[in-house]
């Protein structure tokens, strides 16, 4: 075990993988000799050398269609778009490439050993092109698994098993967190699950969800909560898609209530997706609506972003409406 | 930093625009429409042998698409895309290069895969998209593939393969393999942003590629003079620091020598090749369309007259590699095989139910049984309404 904060993490776990395999290569814009502009790739280049670890020309569909032709060659591209506010030029390769290499081959080809990594979300002071969280559009395509980690830990074991995953795998990082969060990590080779979501705190009263920075709020908020004697069961669902219905409509149905916190906007998030999954699950064991707390259907802000943001307090007030109801 | 990539030109003091003629592009040609090749070119490397399977080939692909675009008009078959005029392009692409090469084409290169021995039962099984199609009656016809005759899948959506041939190539010269990438585009699709990105990276990365542009002169009915300006998609090749050919794409020699020699030296040099291939779509772009609606009747008698298996075919007869007996009993014998694998094909009976699922992910998702699990207790309810399916799970 060591320290280690988010990027720390993240870059033990290319390493390992870069280590296990001659056919991993990591790339995108500033990877190379810089390490990336959050330093998640640092001394890559150096231990694996250029061919293995290098910078690529600035465009985003070319970094992504380079990505797709490496996996269906057999080699195991880890891709970096710098920002996932960025990550729309390569929408394309991503949605109608990668997500359908396999199915629309019969299996001859696939780019199952893709992954791609892109910082996403608020609270740095990004406005709105470096703040965004794209997840949504993703996990609307079949093919794609999606997945974001809460912290050091979760990163490091869940980015080695998108690495190895044969499908390809979209993996966001909470880039507020890159630094902010540190915690314990083994220094040996782990994997989580992709997939299963983590209860991390059981309780009885209601059943809190989100992924990612979210998480941290989440947990603030179930802390204000159990002053109030309020018993707040608290899940990570870290897979998007494919999202555990079942983890998350086994604690619904004990607790009889649910609130889905996103940063993305309201409107057609993942949110909305699991409320609406959640109340056919559960329907006669919901004592009150699906409560979502979600950023504004607005473009993210910058002087007003503690306004915009779906913070502890908004989650707080949502708890007791939810109880209350 | 890297001041040494760029030319030092002549220094001037005022402004001084330069442009496309700046550079002169030449064109290939060895093979003149008589069969007589010109003074002092450089033939290449073929043999009697690969002549005739070359030739053979092109016969082919004539017949299949006659036949094709026929069925398709009599209602037997949805769709079509003919490669009519152009065909030298894609068998002569295929014959230049060595059978671990990996071919990435656009949609009407099937000239290619029928050089690498795709059988007439595939390609039938496909266009039918029955449960013998290796792609599993996903894809509409022409969407070919082969994993075992390294040709990747088409993919309708253009130009998405360049930059993955790139990609491609990369991972080849990475593992130090004897294998180069080709990859086959229309003059429409390097209007795509993803061309610009697979040609830019294939020059940074160094990666073993070779770009091959069919311009036969229009994108469905676009032609090329409403698509782009400047000395066609050979100009941008040499923009983008890339090795750079231009040929006559209906000259079958100046084809296979051109890809023979972007093949060595990709190979050797570890670096992208650009061939830009002039040649006419002779027939429509689709079955759904009708080329008498934007274009004249003279300039497709022009391209007629420089047909490019015809051209093949005096070649042959003055080598004493072919005679009249031959072409004929070959063309006949072609349409007889053709007609009756599309009789066999259009009777085989649609993919199972559960290739609905399948191939989404490596494994079929909980989510993904539990939705085919609802479909077929449907289809079990109103039989009558899913007869391809019914009773058959």
């Amino acid at each position: 075990m060591a320290q280690m904060n988010m990027l720390h993490a993240i870059n033990n776990a290319l390493e390992i993988a870069m280590a296990e395999d001659e056919s991993t290569l990591c790339f995108g814009e500033d990877v190379g000799h810089f390490g990336g502009v959050f330093r998640a790739t640092s001394g890559l280049q150096e231990k694996f050398g250029k061919l293995r670890c290098f910078n690529t020309p600035l465009v985003e569909q070319g970094i992504i269609g380079f990505a797709n032709g490496l996996a269906a060659q057999g080699s195991r591209p880890i891709a970096e778009i710098q920002f996932a506010d960025y990550i729309f030029p390569a929408f394309d390769q991503i949605v109608n490439e990668a997500a359908k290499f396999r199915y629309r081959s019969g299996n001859e080809f696939d780019v199952g050993k893709l992954t791609i990594r892109s910082p996403y979300g608020g609270g740095i002071a990004g406005g709105l092109y470096h703040s965004q969280s794209p997840e949504a559009y993703f996990a609307h395509t079949p093919g794609l698994k999606v997945v974001i980690p809460r912290n050091p830990y979760q990163a490091k074991g869940l980015l080695l098993a998108s690495i190895r995953d044969d499908n390809p795998v979209i993996f966001f990082e909470p880039k507020r967190l890159y630094r902010a969060s540190i915690g314990e990590v083994p220094t040996e080779d782990y994997q989580l699950p992709i997939g299963k979501a983590e209860v991390v705190q059981t309780g009885s009263d209601i059943t809190l969800l989100a992924w990612g920075a979210q998480m941290e709020l989440l947990q603030k908020a179930a802390d204000l909560a159990a002053n109030d004697g309020i018993s707040c069961e608290v899940i990570d669902l870290r897979s998007i898609l494919p999202w555990d219905i079942e983890t998350i409509a086994n604690s619904v149905m004990k607790t009889g209530r649910l609130l889905v916190s996103q940063e993305a906007p309201l409107t057609a998030g993942f949110a909305s997706e699991i409320a609406a999954t959640i109340q056919q699950e559960c329907f006669l064991h919901l004592e009150s609506p699906v409560e979502r707390v979600c950023g504004l259907d607005t473009p993210y802000p910058l002087a007003l972003e503690k306004e915009y943001v779906a913070d502890h307090l908004k989650i707080y007030e949502a708890i007791k409406r939810s109880i209350k109801f | 930093m890297s001041s040494e990539l760029y030319d030092d030109g002549p220094v001037v003091h005022k402004p001084t625009f330069i442009d496309g003629t700046s550079v002169e592009i030449p064109e290939l040609k060895i093979l003149k429409q008589d069969g007589s090749t010109y003074e002092g070119a450089e033939l290449p490397d073929m043999d009697e042998s690969l002549a005739l399977k070359v030739y053979k080939t092109l016969a082919f692909h004539r017949v299949l698409d006659e036949r094709m675009v026929a069925s398709q008009r009599q209602g037997r078959l949805s769709f079509y895309m003919a490669a009519l005029g152009e065909e030298a392009a894609s068998v002569g692409g295929a014959a230049g290069l060595k059978s671990q090469d990996m071919i990435m084409s656009q949609y009407r290169e099937q000239g290619a895969l029928m050089f690498r021995g795709f059988s007439l039962e595939n390609f039938m099984n496909q266009m039918f998209s029955n449960e013998k199609d290796l792609g599993k009656g996903r894809q509409m016809p022409i969407h070919y593939g082969s994993s075992e005759l390294n040709y990747m899948t088409i993919s309708s959506p253009l130009g998405t393969q360049i930059p993955q041939a790139t990609g491609y190539a990369y991972g080849q010269k990475l593992q130090g393999l004897d294998e180069v990438t080709l990859c086959y585009f229309g003059e429409g699709a390097a209007s795509e942003g993803d061309f610009h990105a697979g040609l830019n990276m294939a020059a940074v990365q160094k990666a073993p590629v070779i770009f091959f542009c069919r311009n036969n002169g229009y994108a469905i009915s676009t032609p090329s003079d409403e698509q782009f300006r400047g000395n066609g998609i050979a100009s941008r090749g040499v923009g983008y620091g890339i090795k750079t050919l231009r040929i006559d794409g209906n000259d079958i020699l100046a084809v296979i020598k051109a890809t023979q020699t972007a093949r060595s030296y990709a190979l050797k040099e570890n670096a992208p090749v650009l061939i830009e291939a002039m040649s006419y779509r002779l027939g429509a772009h689709s079955t759904s369309d009708d080329p008498s609606g934007y274009r004249t009747r003279e300039e497709e008698e022009k391209w007629q007259a420089n047909d490019p298996i015809l051209r093949m075919k005096n070649w042959m007869l003055a080598q004493k590699w072919w005679d009249e007996a031959q072409e004929k009993s070959l063309f006949e014998k072609l349409r007889e095989e053709v007609l009756a694998a599309v009789k066999v094909s259009e009777k085989i009976g649609k993919p199972h139910i559960d290739t609905l699922i399948t191939d989404v992910y490596d494994v079929p998702s909980i989510q993904l049984e539990a939705q085919l699990e609802q479909v077929k207790a449907h289809v079990n309810k109103y039989p009558e309404a899913y007869p391809f399916t019914a009773g058959k799970f």
